[in-house]
């Protein structure tokens, strides 16, 4: 049976709930003698940004998936548009994470790089959102499309968050 | 199980995908046919484990249950 042997990840968003699976798939990838590259666009740059990591956030509205507070007490999704419920929830699911041992991000991002997983920012995204180079971690690549394209077009697994 | 390991690496409470990560790094650190004994509390390390044995094709000679620790035995092959 032929094996993949790549893994392409797309990471598109910059909440913390999009953010940890890229890393927990690309890191597991590396360990299983994996080559990945995970490719960073849109709102997924924000993860990259200095000191940004572990300080990203949930997003409470429009999410119904979000469990409650207290458990047998349904508060409706609405109200996550009030003030502070973007802290209160993320708030709760950083305590959710520290209770089950979950590695930082910050922690798994300094892992894939250990482990050669590529970082590529995308250079047409950090235009749009006026996001220099400086303004990321280092150890990244900057590339576009066709630098995702060509390592997901040989023998790869390619995911999308 | 009646092997003896070369290295011990202890896992209890980190959750996925850490074990396999740690484990990654203390097989590559032994030698060609050493035995690694690796701990978890993780119950989905029972099947990552098989998983990561099968994808790198180092040898897992098996595991063992005892009151929520998982106790695997890994031989490097290659």
């Amino acid at each position: 049976m032929s094996q993949a042997k790549r893994l392409a990840i797309i990471a598109m968003h910059g909440t913390l709930d999009m953010a940890y699976p890229p890393f927990i798939l690309g890191t597991a990838a590396a360990a299983m003698d994996m080559e990945v590259e995970i490719f960073f666009t849109f709102y997924g740059l924000e993860i990259l940004k200095k000191g940004k990591a572990d300080k990203l956030r949930v997003a409470p509205i429009a999410n119904p998936a979000m469990p409650q507070p207290v458990p047998g007490i349904s508060v409706p999704n609405i109200l996550g548009m009030l003030p502070g419920m973007t802290s209160v929830a993320t708030g709760m699911m950083n305590s959710w994470m520290r209770k089950a041992n979950v590695a930082k991000l910050s922690e798994l991002i300094a892992i894939a790089k250990e482990s050669g997983v590529k970082l590529i920012a995308c250079q047409m995204t950090m235009d749009v959102m006026g996001i220099k180079k400086e303004d990321l971690i280092d150890g990244l690549e900057i590339g576009g499309a066709a630098t995702f394209l060509e390592f997901a077009s040989q023998d790869a697994i390619a995911l999308t968050f | 199980m009646d092997v003896k390991p070369d290295s011990t690496l202890d896992c209890t409470g980190l959750a996925c995908p850490m074990p396999i990560l740690k484990t990654k790094k203390a097989v590559d650190a032994l030698q060609v046919g050493q035995i690694l004994k690796m701990i978890a509390t993780d119950p989905g390390s029972v099947k990552d484990v098989e998983a990561w044995a099968s994808r790198t094709g180092h040898q897992l000679l098996g595991h063992e249950e005892n009151s929520g620790k998982y106790t695997f035995y890994i031989k490097r092959t290659k």
